[in-house]
């Protein structure tokens, strides 16, 4: 069971806005600590696994259940 | 990432700020050159006046509703979120602002530099993306 430290709604939100608001989220963060992101934006589902790309995040886990897509996050 | 903004539409500002806060959310070093057209963007109150482009200038209080309505941020909100990545900086053109009689005290704080061509392209030469907006 992993420990989510910080949850992250861009529920309703359009690009950028999950993207800017994961990010911000991941400021206080430190490395190693996990996040949860819930975005109902069709196009979360590749923005969110190019920013991880680009920041060095790692998605521990990814799921879509009715136009809700959830994304457990490791920050680096 | 580095911009050459020369567009100041309400419609080539959009694509400016959205892919700004995003490339700087994605930690990328985002610069963008503000000039000609694009140097009314970041005069105070000039997000806020950008305008639809010619004619279609008429539809601008339509489209700015729309955007509105579905929770997409004004230009505004958008500068700021690229501000607050840290990622993002803001160029104002030297000469444009001679060309167009324009003081430093008219632009936004935000701008974080007045420069030339060759310091733009300086960084823009590094640059893994480059556009002219």
């Amino acid at each position: 069971m992993v420990n989510v430290e910080v949850e992250v709604d861009a529920k309703g939100m359009y690009c950028p806005m999950p993207i800017v608001k994961l990010k911000k989220a991941t400021k206080t963060m430190e490395t190693g600590q996990v996040l949860r992101l819930v975005a109902t934006d069709p196009g979360a589902k590749r923005d969110v696994p190019a920013w991880a790309n680009k920041t060095g995040a790692e998605i521990l886990e990814s799921n879509e259940q009715e136009g809700e897509f959830t994304f457990l996050i490791k920050v680096s | 990432m580095a911009f050459v903004v020369h567009s100041g539409s309400l419609d080539k500002l959009y694509p400016v700020f959205m892919l700004a806060s995003t490339g700087g959310a994605m930690d990328a070093e985002v610069h963008l050159f503000f000039t000609f057209w694009g140097l009314d963007a970041v005069k105070k109150g000039g997000l806020d006046k950008a305008k639809l482009p010619g004619i279609m200038s008429i539809g601008t209080g339509m489209m700015k509703g729309k955007i509105k309505s579905v929770g997409v941020p004004s230009l505004t909100e958008l500068l700021a979120m690229c501000k607050d990545t840290e990622n993002v900086k803001i160029y104002a053109c030297s000469t444009t602002m001679e060309m167009m009689d324009v003081k430093k005290e008219e632009l936004i704080p935000e701008v974080d530099e007045i420069v030339g061509a060759a310091t733009f392209l300086d960084i823009a030469m590094d640059a893994d993306v480059q556009m002219f907006i």
